[in-house]
């Protein structure tokens, strides 16, 4: 790493460079913006950018390979079969910026789900729902504490732990449910979250509330800027960011909003048939788990902490950061987070087995790294996770369209997270760092 | 002469059975370098670990501003404005200059980060050791040179105000230019009153920038002097035990 690479990936900040100010990076206007971005793209910075062309990409060859992928119908599907990876990577990423692995994950939801419907079922022991919910959450919890016992004071590695937990969770689930045993899915509102909609409006007011919380966090954050005295980003940033949140926003709702049920016709007049229409409940539930994870990664001490003991956990200790606390609190969401996940699994596909869980980790880990994350901890976002659960659930229902089940889906997506992991290593070392981190 | 801000007296400390620190003495005194040299092994690290809280003594008596102190962790150490800057440099690649200069003590509102505040204070301070080399206080560490990365773990120190600043080799990993800069650095932070405590095996900086030179040997402090009234030779004889310091202590 030498003197001048540096001088020309910063910011061009010679006009404050006279001043004896150092720059931030957030001055100039769009343009000097859009290239610091380019240059920060240029040095391996990459971001969510790669998974995002992958997903397009993607999206461009099944439509033009299947008649049904561009459908209203397969859209809301292909996001409520997204749902469950979205979430168990979002999940994850907390322990992989850590550097850590919970391959527990998928067999936790397992566990807490087993515990839900032998609860709530109404044959059996008949809990109040709600009640088996929260029990199931906190299942979900103890779970993440126990593992982070285990890591962060006995110090064992994530993976050893995690590995015995997911051979053992098997096992537990059979316990709790039987072998053979299926318990179907009863609660209209657990059915709801994958398999109902909001109505037209709420979709709307989905996307209002979104573009308020942006709008709004820009503005606050602006004004804290300014109080302290440091340049802003220029405000037409803030506009153009909710311009495509509109936009973007504005297209998937008003698909989502046709109606996608069935249509009969007699001698070309509509004769009945079912309306299904509305952002499905899933969606609403998911963005809000995402904005309040990114808010908590972003803008408080755990979440730079997280960042910090990812990157160098002897810096983070010596800067007084309590590493085993955080690592705890890490698991515990991780846990929770992936129980969740559950949830929306269960809600798809209606019932609970005892094997639930069992194949869905080693897809929400890929889908972490697809999106950019990175398994040596330190870098990555929650959207990282969303972006490459939607990767890997275009790929599985693409294939699914084109009638090539199983085997090749497996082969596929096995290559895309080569590929992505690939990608990510030449963008690094062509950046200047090296393969190991 | 001026008071010491920090007066070490009868320091101990042992590994198992192998005694490091055998009855050290340290002072260090406002706006003043003192270098702490000695051959590898000597206890340098040891000793400088324990004023900062890392790793405690046994035993000693540790007098800051004439009053005993007892530092059992980074944070006691901190609150009393004493910071250290590794020998293994302790930043987060991952992280920018201002992230990595409040990592630990952040600035917030309401619960979440200021993050104006903290860049205007991590570019001020930067702004007041004269750093010129680097361009954007949010630069990721792991785009800097070492010698920038030197910079921010020393303007890190300096940012809550700190009284006494322990220096572990600043300059070993550092080519010559980086060197000239971050002792520089080392200087200006004397002038604003600093007590910087500086670990080297360079002599020719020892020489250029410290006002005292405490010399370490098998554990013991064998000799503390004045820069002026030595040379380089007896101070390399004191490092390697060939020559007995018989001058008065400073
Ligand atoms: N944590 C430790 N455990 C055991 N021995 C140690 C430890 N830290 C330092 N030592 C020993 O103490 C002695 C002094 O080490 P150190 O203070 O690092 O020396 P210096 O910094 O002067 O080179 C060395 O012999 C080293 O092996
Ligand atoms: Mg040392």
């Amino acid at each position: 790493m030498s003197e001048t690479k540096n001088a020309d990936t910063a910011v061009d900040t010679t006009a404050l460079a006279a001043s004896g100010m150092i720059g931030s990076g957030q001055e100039g206007g769009v343009l000097d913006q859009a290239r610091a971005y380019i240059q920060r793209v240029r040095g391996g910075d990459m971001g969510v950018l790669p998974a995002v062309a992958g997903f397009v990409v993607l999206c461009i060859l099944f439509a033009v390979l299947s008649p049904y992928f561009m459908t209203d119908r397969n859209f809301a599907n292909l996001l409520t079969q997204a749902a469950s990876y979205v979430m168990l990577a979002m999940a994850l990423v907390f322990v992989i910026l850590l550097g850590e692995i919970d391959l527990s994950a998928g067999v936790t939801a397992g566990v807490a789900m087993s515990i839900f419907v032998v609860l709530s079922n109404p044959g059996g022991i008949a809990m109040n729902w709600i009640l088996a919910l929260i029990l199931s959450l906190l299942t979900g919890v103890a779970i993440g504490a126990f593992i982070g016992f285990f890591v962060a004071r006995v110090g064992i590695p994530s993976f050893v732990v995690t590995l015995g937990l997911f051979l053992g969770f098997q096992g537990l689930q059979l316990l709790i449910i039987g072998t053979g045993g299926l318990y179907r899915i009863q609660q209209p509102e657990i059915l709801a979250i994958q398999n109902n909609n909001l109505p037209v409006w709420g979709g709307w007011l989905m996307l209002a509330v979104m573009l308020l919380i942006s709008g709004g966090t820009a503005v606050l954050d602006r004004r804290r800027r300014v109080r302290a005295g440091v340049p802003n980003r220029t405000v037409v940033l803030v506009w153009i960011k909710l311009g495509v949140i509109l936009v973007i926003g504005g297209l998937f709702v008003a698909l989502l909003n046709q109606n996608r049920g069935q249509v009969n016709y007699l001698a070309g007049k509509v004769v009945g048939g079912n309306v299904i229409e509305g952002v499905p409940i899933v969606v609403p539930i998911t963005l809000a788990i995402l904005w309040a994870g990114t808010f908590m990664l972003d803008r408080t001490r755990f979440g730079r902490y997280l960042y910090a003991i990812g990157g160098n956990p002897e810096a983070a200790r010596r800067a007084g950061i309590k590493v085993v606390g955080i690592k705890w609190a890490a698991f515990g969401i991780c846990s929770t987070l992936a129980v969740v996940s559950g949830f929306f699994t269960a809600s798809q596909i209606g019932s609970v087995d005892a094997s639930f869980g069992r194949d869905i980790v080693l897809f929400g880990v890929a889908a972490a790294v697809v999106g950019g994350v990175s398994l040596f901890g330190g870098r990555g976002r929650l959207i990282h996770g969303a972006v490459g659960a939607l990767v890997i659930a275009v790929i599985t229902n693409g294939l699914g369209l084109l009638n090539l089940g199983g085997g090749v889906n497996y082969l596929v997506t096995g290559g895309v997270l080569i590929l992505a992991a690939t990608v990510d290593a030449v963008s690094r070392v062509r950046g200047g760092g090296s393969l190991t981190r | 002469m001026d008071e010491p801000i920090i007066e070490l007296s009868d320091i101990k400390k042992s590994f198992g059975p192998v005694s490091v620190l055998k009855g050290v003495s340290l002072k260090a005194y406002p706006g003043k370098i003192t270098a702490l040299v000695g051959d590898n092994g000597a206890g340098k690290s040891t000793l400088i670990k324990g004023l900062a809280g890392v790793q405690p003594y046994d035993s000693g008596v540790v007098n800051f501003n004439g009053t005993p102190v007892h530092l059992t962790n980074p944070r006691e150490a901190s609150a009393l404005g004493i910071e250290v800057v590794y020998q293994d440099l302790a930043l987060c690649d991952n992280l920018d200059i201002v992230q990595n200069m409040f990592l630990g003590r952040e600035e917030t509102s309401f619960g979440t980060f200021d993050e104006g505040e903290m860049e205007r204070q991590a570019s001020e301070t930067l702004q007041s050791l004269s750093v010129r080399t680097v361009k954007s206080v949010r630069q990721r560490v792991s785009s800097l040179s070492g010698g920038q990365r030197q910079t921010v773990a020393i303007a890190r120190s300096v940012l809550k105000s700190a009284k006494v600043v322990i220096l572990d080799e600043p300059t070993a990993a550092l080519g010559v230019a980086q060197t000239e800069q971050v002792l520089n650095l080392v200087k200006r932070l004397a002038d604003q009153g600093v007590a910087v405590i500086m670990i080297s095996h360079n002599l020719v900086d020892v020489f250029q920038v410290a006002d005292y030179i405490s010399v370490l040997y098998l554990g013991q402090m064998v000799a503390e002097i004045q820069t002026k009234d030595t040379t380089s030779d007896d101070v390399v004889g004191y490092i390697t035990g060939s020559k007995t310091y018989t001058g008065v202590s400073a």
